[in-house]
């Protein structure tokens, strides 16, 4: 680091030619003239978030309300996932900044050593957020519902366990009597969203009827995202009004009254925009990287060939560190600005 | 016949191992730092809810605690702070202005047209 930067060029030659008057190469300097106007295409993006949300205000889906699932452990862990994102991708950039000081002492092995561990960590990241995607799109148990008066509400609580079907009345596949064990929380919310639950009886896919065995929700809590003719938005209904409530909207056999999961045209969170953002952000972030990942692997080839130990310096690691800080730099805001404000 | 046109300004940036052993600790001491941001972040969002009157003073808390990372992140590990000050400042400068003008002129208009569709409905 510093180097030439820090040394003293008498003003005459220094913007005279010949040298750069920032005492950087020409790669590192359109590096970082690329950066800022990536960084300004994240900043556009993440204005036009806020403005979409300055105006919806209190319809905006809440980060820890959405983002509270942990791998293995279920729900309740508000945002530890993403800040554990957050700390795989800081951790990757250490690793990233410690090939480019092992570079500056050409040490190669160091540079390779950091380098591997650098693209781990990216790979790393890219999976977790495959996995907030998959997470994401499918939803959660209870969904979205569209209360009586049509107000909206987001559904906390513990949905209780499936247990199964018992075919009361014979449709083309199931015959009556029989018990269906396979695959009930997809059929009954697939179900619910056509308006094809009746109380406890379900009408399966084949046109057969059967009663649903569940146990029962606990500590359900409907809060209020949209307005309807008696309930607000921010309201918080609990207790067993709620209970009713959300059983009145999935299991009144009436349509699109339970939204699951998200894509570009609805999803159970909040506005339609809510999900648009956060697919096309994080998207686009996700997306920088892979390209990051890809462009490690690439220089870690050269790194390993001995193309810039041949050259005398490890710039080129430099360049590539600079950008995959970047990456880096843009999920720090991602993550306030998405998932914590 | 030899260029003199060129000057590798990489060859002046090598250094040697006790040099290194400063900057590495330079680099660790950055790592708890970020951690610990994002940790108390975490913990700040845990246990003080939107709903909390103390809610304002935690959401500055987010965006000055995401700036110092940001600018931890750039000076640091993308070396800005070792490069010259002209360099600094034709990066950070044009972007500043930029963006803080696009907030700003953002959210007044994002709050103008929420108070017109409350006023006049959707």
């Amino acid at each position: 680091m510093g180097g030439h930067a820090k040394q003293q060029i008498d003003t005459a030659s220094l913007w005279g030619g010949k040298v750069s008057p920032f005492s950087a190469s020409y790669g590192k300097l359109m590096m970082w003239f690329f950066l800022v106007s990536d960084a300004l295409t994240f900043g556009g993006l993440l204005v036009a978030y806020g403005f979409t949300r300055h105006n919806a205000q209190d319809a905006w889906p809440i980060g820890e309300e959405t983002f509270n699932s942990m791998p293995f452990l279920g729900h309740g862990y508000p945002l530890l996932y993403v800040a554990l994102m957050t700390f795989i991708l800081i951790v990757s950039s250490v690793t990233m900044v410690l090939a480019v000081e092992a570079g500056h002492r050409m040490d190669k092995k160091g540079v390779i050593k950091w380098m591997i561990a650098t693209i781990i960590g990216g790979f790393f990241f890219l999976g977790s957020q495959a996995w907030e995607w998959s997470h994401f799109i499918h939803g959660s148990e209870f969904g979205k519902v569209e209360l009586v008066d049509g107000s909206q509400a987001i559904v906390k609580g513990h949905f209780g366990e499936l247990k199964g079907f018992t075919v009361i009345e014979a449709g083309k596949h199931h015959k009556k009597g029989e018990v269906i064990k396979e695959d009930l929380l997809h059929t009954f919310q697939h179900a619910a969203e056509k308006g094809h639950i009746n109380g406890n009886i379900i009408t399966l896919h084949d046109g057969s009827k059967a009663t649903i065995q569940k146990e029962a929700d606990h500590d359900v809590t409907l809060l209020i995202k949209r307005d309807g003719k008696t309930n607000t938005i921010g309201e918080q209904i609990t207790g067993k009004a709620a209970q009713e409530m959300y059983d009145g909207a999935i299991r009144g056999g009436v349509a699109n009254k339970v939204i699951y999961g998200a894509n570009l045209e609805k999803n159970e969170y909040g506005p339609q925009q809510y999900g648009q953002f956060f697919f096309f952000i994080t998207g686009f972030h996700g997306f920088h990287v892979f390209s990051g990942v890809v462009i490690n692997i690439i220089i870690l080839l050269g790194v390993l060939k001995g193309t810039y130990h041949k050259r005398g310096h490890y710039e080129m690691v430099e360049k590539t560190g600079l950008y995959w800080h970047f990456v880096d730099l843009v999920w720090v805001f991602v993550f306030t600005f998405f998932y914590l404000v | 016949m030899e260029r003199d046109d060129i000057i590798e300004y990489s060859l002046d940036s090598h250094h040697d191992e006790a040099h290194g052993k400063l900057v590495r600790k330079t680099i660790w001491k950055v790592t708890a730092i970020l951690t610990a941001i994002t940790i108390l972040e975490v913990a700040l969002g845990a246990f003080i809810k939107q709903s909390s009157t103390l809610w304002p003073v935690v959401k500055w808390s987010f965006i000055i605690l995401t700036l110092v990372k940001a600018a931890y992140i750039i000076l640091t590990f993308m070396h800005l702070g070792d490069e010259r000050k002209s360099l600094k400042w034709v990066i950070l400068a044009p972007y500043i202005v930029f963006i803080i003008y696009l907030i700003f002129i953002s959210l007044t208009e994002a709050i103008a047209v929420n108070d017109a569709l409350i006023t006049y409905g959707a």
